[in-house]
């Protein structure tokens, strides 16, 4: 089990985001949560990732507690994650952007003064991968939509991790590049990744994860293999009451 | 012509000062309006030091140093705070050091300044002349933008650029942003400071009043009107900020007006900037 999450529960003021989540994440497998828009499944990642501090739960990934790590511990610890609206550094390039995610000295004044580790073939190789042919010297900011949500999985991509979770990165995107991103997805898949994603369309995710959990006002109502989510009725009756 | 050099002096002075609060503001995104404290601590300890014998060199290396650990200090209190909250705290910072050197008598002399200030001498040669110094001042300009330059351009620098857009986005990265923003801080005092050794013992006499918010006005319009994160910007700012407004003086207007069209001056270059060139002469980088 790489990541294990039990008894979450998270409130803000008023609102319960997520009420008891428990779920897991096996090694080598794409697990996808789904749920209704508000079920709390960006809350979970926020928690997972260290943004926000659950009111009480546990959290372990790789064998090891991680509720009393920050955001950038668990980050070195081995999490890569995207945000369901891209974040990225508006004034740098494409190229600057993988070499940030690819260094592991560059916060060394001395060092990074000295060295000049290039990432040229590494960045290469990700930027095939995810199929982004634009110049290297492309400012983010002079990006489109579809071309920011593909650097901003490349960044995840090239960033050194274990666990690799994407909030929703195909939402808002068009039909064509929805299904190049799934094929991106399963290139990862087979090259051994472990993910986890979230997504709003169930039917995305139907022939690409191996497991799913289906999180409706922060609790999971149903979790199993794709064919058995799709039959159950709870499932369905979420999705139609949203 | 040594009038010139005078102004030149200046220019090289307000250079480092420009140069290194382009560092913290322009590549970092540091808000800070507490640059002038650095330059004026970096000032009061470079002449408190040689006061007490302390060699010339030692003193202006310690004058950077002792603003760099109050910009480690600055950094530390702040780094909750972010946009106009840490611009607000930075200036009170500001004002924290003002009173300091106003009110601690018995080390600054208060109000009274300290005059007689030793023109800097070394290696046998003194500096005494206005020529002499130019060069002197002229070399460590030169020095600061070519390590600044160095700085920015590393991978180290891409990191203080990327903490400027997106300080959360780059920590899921695994980056230490706060520590990143307190180096920043540090090498930008640093040079801060050592421009206030080369003020002090160049005008030879300081009081709290050289270090006031006027002084971070002018820098922060060097910086702006160069343009954020721009190192040529800020080079041509300075030309253009300190050394224009001096050619009033050659104008037929008596001296009561010559102070307060200065500043007029400087506003009214700020101001077309901001309207008509939001990015500064040579940025990149939105004001916002
Ligand atoms: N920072 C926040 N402050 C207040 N309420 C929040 C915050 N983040 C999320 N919520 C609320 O928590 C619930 C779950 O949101 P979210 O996790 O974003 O859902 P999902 O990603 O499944 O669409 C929603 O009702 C949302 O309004
Ligand atoms: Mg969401």
């Amino acid at each position: 089990m790489m990541l294990h999450v039990e008894q979450i529960y998270k409130n803000f003021g008023g609102i319960t985001a997520l009420d008891g989540c428990t779920l897991s994440i096996e090694k080598g497998r794409i697990t996808a949560l789904i749920g209704p828009n508000g079920s709390g499944k960006s809350t979970l990642f926020n928690i997972i990732s260290r943004l926000l501090k659950e009111d009480s739960g546990k959290i372990s990934f790789n064998g090891q507690d991680i509720t009393t790590s920050d955001e950038v511990q668990v980050a070195r610890q081995g999490i890569s994650r995207t945000f369901q609206d891209v974040r990225l550094f508006r004034n740098l390039t494409i190229q600057q952007h993988l070499e940030i995610a690819l260094s592991d000295e560059d916060e060394f004044l001395l060092k990074s003064l000295n060295k000049k580790t290039d990432h040229d073939q590494k960045i290469k190789e990700i930027l095939h991968l995810v199929r982004l042919h634009k110049p290297l010297q492309t400012l983010a900011t002079d990006l489109s939509y579809g071309q920011r949500k593909l650097l901003d999985l490349a960044i995840a991509m090239a960033k050194p991790h274990s666990l690799l979770m994407l909030d929703e990165p195909v939402a808002g995107i068009n039909p064509q590049l929805r299904q190049e991103i799934k094929e991106i997805l399963r290139t990862l898949h087979q090259q051994g990744e472990t993910v986890l994603l979230i997504e709003h369309d169930m039917n995305f995710v139907m022939d690409l994860a191996g497991y799913i959990y289906v999180l409706d006002a922060g609790k999971v109502i149903a979790h199993g293999e794709p064919r058995k989510i799709q039959q159950n009725p709870n499932v369905l009756a979420a999705y139609l009451g949203e | 012509m040594s009038y010139w050099i005078h102004i030149l002096i200046l220019v090289g002075i307000y250079l480092i000062l420009a140069v290194s609060l382009n560092l913290a503001l322009g590549y970092t995104g540091l808000l800070n309006l507490g640059h002038v404290a650095f330059f004026g601590l970096g000032a009061y300890t470079s002449v408190l030091l040689t006061d007490a014998g302390v060699h010339f060199i030692v003193a202006f290396l310690a004058a950077g140093l002792v603003a760099s650990l109050f910009g480690l200090g600055l950094v530390l209190i702040t780094r909750k705070l972010k946009g106009d909250y840490l611009a607000l705290a930075t200036l009170s910072f500001h004002f924290v050091i003002y009173s300091l050197l106003l009110n601690w008598v018995s080390l600054t002399r208060g109000p009274l300044g300290i005059a007689g200030i030793a023109k800097p001498s070394f290696f046998g040669f003194s500096i005494t002349s206005n020529t002499a110094y130019l060069f002197f001042v002229s070399s460590i300009a030169l020095i600061t933008i070519v390590i600044i330059y160095k700085i920015v351009s590393s991978p180290f620098g891409r990191l203080l650029q990327a903490t400027r857009d997106d300080e959360l986005g780059l920590r899921v990265l695994g980056k230490n942003t706060t520590k990143l923003k307190a180096k920043a801080m540090m090498l930008s005092a640093f040079f801060a400071g050592i421009a206030g050794s080369l003020f002090a013992h160049y005008i030879t006499y300081i009081e709290p009043n050289s270090f006031t918010l006027t002084e971070i006005i002018l820098v922060l319009t060097i910086v702006i009107v160069g343009g954020l994160a721009s190192i040529k910007g800020t080079l041509a700012a300075t030309f253009i900020i300190i050394a224009i407004p001096e050619l009033l003086r050659f104008v037929a207007i008596p001296s009561a007006i010559v102070g307060p069209s200065r500043q007029i001056l400087y506003a009214l270059i700020l101001l077309m900037i901001l309207l008509y060139r939001p990015r500064g002469l040579f940025g990149r980088i939105d004001l916002t």
